[in-house]
């Protein structure tokens, strides 16, 4: 088995092909797989997550990944729904998750007429992490969610959309992002970069 | 803070844009790829490309066409026209697209917005609606805006919004090619009874006709095609004046 530079772990994730197009801009190759050992050997890991926080649950648990995904030691990076999934609990679908972070996801609720889903380019701030490196402060990224991660001791970089919430969290090995990287321009490029330095 | 978007339009037909455009730096002003490029390093905040094809063998050079977009540029990309089924959102967020745009193919069978909603999720479904002004009444067209239809427009932008619709991309057809600018009631009435985020289309002709879109019509994005095709206003140009005016942009 080729072991592959970045693994893309593979269950009903909707529209992964954005991920793995902006690697290729970079001149990575990733693979994407279920296989656990393939997931092992990667020398790093990204959980992308589109869609329904429930329905991604059940997928990862028939595929036995809710099991495996928590031993991993690799730089790990989760995206979107997929940073949600990290977490303790979320309110969509009332849903358990895997508990890296032990925190729980929250449902927007519009105060002022804010339109829910998030949907457009916001800035993210307050940086205490490296996959941060060479962004300024206030860089913009595209978001596209419904519910957020409250602000925790693994916050690493905040954004504020009726109120303060996690941009990015980091615990060990495992990074996770709200926003989509792979089509936030210039700065998202930056950070799959600072990624693929870990 | 959540930006105003500013969207670039694309007519495509058999993977060439049509309309015409006046870049002159281009090596082929019709090569799609190109104008996606140029207007990403401008600053557009989306790319929304709409195809105009009509034979199946040309959908194919359409997929082409996405993948070749998608590795080019690395924001949000929409692709609309002819999308009636599940295979079809597949086979394009295959290729590369982010989101997907239904119009006719929804007006025609509404559950299709639900369909698609829970299959790719609501985030990547955007339902353009066509809309004009008759006898006293705002109505959904299709078809490019030539046939009415019996629904009222703001009634369908709330079936949409409860079917499941990530966005709506309002044109008014009463607007559209006029520069006169965009149609600001309707388009304020739509965005603030709907949760999700609103896109109007058709009519912008100055850089103050997006100031009142996002002022007075309370739209969340802006799209338009031909005024930046022509170069009469460039994003730079338009999102230093939005700035000015302290409305939020992305630089």
């Amino acid at each position: 088995m080729k072991i592959p530079e970045v693994a893309i772990i593979r269950y009903n994730a909707g529209n992964i092909r954005s991920v793995m197009i902006a690697l290729e801009r970079l001149g990575v190759n990733s693979v994407l797989t279920d296989d656990p050992e393939e997931l092992m050997a990667a020398k790093r890991i990204i959980f992308p997550g589109v869609g329904e926080a429930g329905t991604a649950m059940k997928s990862l648990q028939q595929k036995g990944l809710d099991r495996l995904i928590p031993t991993l030691t690799q730089p790990f990076l989760g995206t979107c729904v997929g940073m949600q999934l990290l977490c303790r609990y979320s309110e969509e679908s009332d849903t358990s998750c895997l508990g890296i972070f032990d925190i729980d996801v929250r449902r927007f609720v519009s105060s002022a007429g804010e339109k829910i889903p998030q949907t457009g380019w916001n800035q993210i701030s307050n940086y205490r992490t490296s996959l941060c490196d060479g962004l300024k402060d206030g860089a913009f990224v595209y978001y596209n969610h419904g519910y957020y991660a409250p602000l925790s001791p693994y916050t690493v970089a905040e954004t504020d959309y009726i109120h303060p919430y996690s941009a990015i969290l980091q615990k060990d090995n495992f990074h996770a992002c709200q926003f989509h990287s792979e089509i936030s321009g210039p700065v998202g490029e930056q950070i799959f970069k600072n990624f693929l330095k870990l | 803070m959540l930006t105003k978007r500013i969207i670039p339009c694309l007519d495509i037909k058999d993977g060439r844009t049509v309309k015409g455009t006046n870049f002159v730096n281009l090596k082929d002003a019709g090569d799609p790829v190109e104008l996606a490029r140029i207007y990403a390093a401008e600053g557009a905040d989306e790319l929304v490309f709409l195809d105009i094809t009509a034979t199946v063998e040309n959908r194919k050079t359409l997929l082409h066409l996405v993948d070749r977009v998608a590795h080019a540029i690395n924001i949000p990309f929409t692709v609309g026209g002819g999308i009636s089924s599940v295979a079809d959102v597949s086979g394009l967020l295959q290729a590369g697209a982010d989101k997907i745009s239904v119009n006719s193919s929804a007006v025609k069978n509404p559950e299709l917005v639900s369909e698609l909603s829970q299959e790719f999720g609501s985030q990547c479904i955007v339902v353009a609606i066509d809309t004009r002004f008759v006898d006293g009444e705002h109505r959904v067209h299709t078809h490019g805006g030539r046939k009415a239809t019996s629904l009222e427009t703001v009634a369908w932008a709330r079936q949409v919004n409860a079917l499941g619709a990530g966005e709506i991309l309002l044109t008014s057809m009463d607007a559209d090619g006029t520069k006169n600018g965009f149609a600001l009631e309707i388009t304020s009435v739509i965005s603030r009874i709907v949760s999700i985020p609103v896109i109007a289309s058709g009519g912008a002709g100055t850089v103050e006709h997006f100031l009142d879109v996002f002022t007075e019509g309370h739209a969340d994005a802006a799209l338009a095609a031909s005024i930046f095709h022509f170069k009469e206003i460039s994003i730079p140009e338009l999102k230093n004046y939005l700035l000015e005016k302290n409305l939020p942009v992305r630089f």
